[in-house]
């Protein structure tokens, strides 16, 4: 028992801490995932690699409920992040038996950052191979959130961000295209951006909405298709505009 | 002198319990919610020691929660019911909780069901069951009246009667009363019987 105390995460001579980087090179790996929040709405969008034949879809689901009015999506080590995800839900109804008040994003999203922490400063353990991205709205002010949480355990607000696969190409993306939006321009929003790096169409990507009053709710694969549709005659439409005064001209 | 009766009817279950908080012989107030709604559709009408019943129903109410988080799907009424007795089990013989509890509740595939759950933790599906002293008079008069497949009219009536035999025979009888019901459309507030409004600012 004694073998297993000491510590794996320690300090290199340049003041790195290489487990927890080679976490966030794992993260780097894992699926590309977008967070975009509007007014009233906030929308995860998550990639979903081609699944294999004989496999179930419906029994991958990569964004996940923490409570009535939070959500979770996340890039990286999955089996870990059902490990992270359950100690949140337990956390979520603990908060609610003890203070009887539903949690708010902030602190949710402090909680599992902080479990992210420990698991870099404890004996035996490695750190959690994940970044997540955390929504939801404030149970008392009706407020909309976003939060990133990385294996280092920090976490921070975000209006947009994304993580994973090629996450920079999608932040630039959205730096360039943000702007406040509500309802179905924040999805396409979260879409388009998902497009950058992601294969068009519906069975690649998953895509869920939340809105104060009916919490959260996943897209359908349709209903995904026609929004790429829309965004793709969008697309061609403004091709079509940038080529028209040219020629005039 | 806590009462708390129940029956099941065609597609339902109904629960009324006495709304008196009591100390000794001070009564705190009229208006205590005895039943809980554990989710969307369960109900939990819990008599006994005030902090038990409590914390006893907070504590089942927010692991059925959880389940529901982790599964994706709600528990049955049998597998609440199980879980609510496997607790008070656990704890019987460490620091037992004084608590006895009605648990009604309505599943897509099995219809209404009613159990009864004792601070002993013993468990009964039932038809009818009632806890407490008022149970002398609800349990006979539910005896006599009741039949299989009631309508909520009927329920109710029964119900009605029961409480009016509470009120009449009890010494110490309490005076306020709540129903909830619980069918496919979900757990809720029925009515209250009111004999004693707990606002004196309304006379005022």
């Amino acid at each position: 028992m004694a073998r297993y105390d000491r510590a794996i995460t320690v300090f290199s001579p340049d003041g790195h801490l290489f487990q927890v980087e080679y976490a966030l090179e794992a993260v780097r790996k894992g699926n590309a995932a977008v967070g975009v929040r509007g007014t009233d709405t906030i929308v995860l969008g998550v990639e979903k690699k081609s699944t294999a034949k004989l496999q179930d879809s419906r029994s991958v689901r990569k964004i996940v409920n923490l409570d009535d009015h939070i959500a979770l999506a996340c890039a990286g080590l999955k089996a870990d992040a059902r490990v992270l995800v359950n100690r949140a839900r337990i956390e979520c109804q603990s908060h609610r038996l003890t203070v009887e008040d539903p949690v708010t994003v902030e602190y949710i999203t402090r909680y599992i950052a902080g479990l992210q922490q420990k698991y870099t400063q404890s004996g035996g353990v490695r750190p959690f191979g994940l970044s997540t991205l955390i929504i939801g709205f404030d149970p008392y002010s009706g407020a909309p959130s976003l939060y990133q949480t990385d294996p280092s355990g920090t976490f921070s607000a975000w209006k947009a961000n994304a993580t994973g696969r090629n996450s920079n190409s999608i932040r630039e993306f959205l730096e360039k295209n943000y702007k406040e939006t509500s309802g179905q321009e924040t999805v396409k929003l979260a879409i388009r951006a998902l497009l950058e790096v992601v294969e068009s169409g519906g069975k690649n990507i998953e895509v869920a909405v939340m809105t104060k009053e009916q919490g959260l709710r996943q897209l359908e694969e349709a209903e995904i298709d026609a929004i790429v549709a829309e965004i793709d005659a969008e697309k061609a439409a403004a091709e079509a505009a940038k080529k028209a005064p040219s020629k005039e001209t | 002198m806590e009462c708390v009766f129940g029956l099941v009817g065609e597609g339902f279950a109904v629960v009324a319990a006495d709304t008196s908080a009591v100390h000794s012989i001070l009564v705190h107030k009229s208006n205590e919610d005895k039943i809980m709604v554990l989710d969307s559709h369960k109900l939990i009408a819990a008599s006994g020691e005030p902090g038990d019943r409590v914390q006893f129903t907070e504590y089942i109410q927010k692991n059925v929660a959880l389940y529901q988080f982790r599964n994706g799907i709600p528990l049955t009424t049998a597998a609440a019911a199980n879980f609510t007795r496997g607790e008070l089990a656990t704890a019987l013989r460490k620091n037992p909780y004084s608590v006895n509890i009605l648990l009604a509740g309505y599943d897509k595939e099995t219809g209404p069901a009613l159990y009864y759950i004792d601070y002993i933790a013993t468990l009964h599906k039932v038809d009818k069951g009632a806890f407490g002293y008022g149970s002398y008079f609800s349990l006979s008069t539910m005896d006599r009246h009741y039949h299989s497949r009631m309508s909520v009219e009927e329920a109710i009536d029964l119900v009605d009667k029961c409480i009016v035999e509470i009120r009449s025979r009890l010494v110490v009888a309490p005076p306020n009363f709540v129903i909830k019901i619980v069918d496919k459309d979900g757990a809720r507030e029925y009515a209250w019987r009111e004999t004693v409004k707990d606002s004196i600012a309304s006379s005022a």
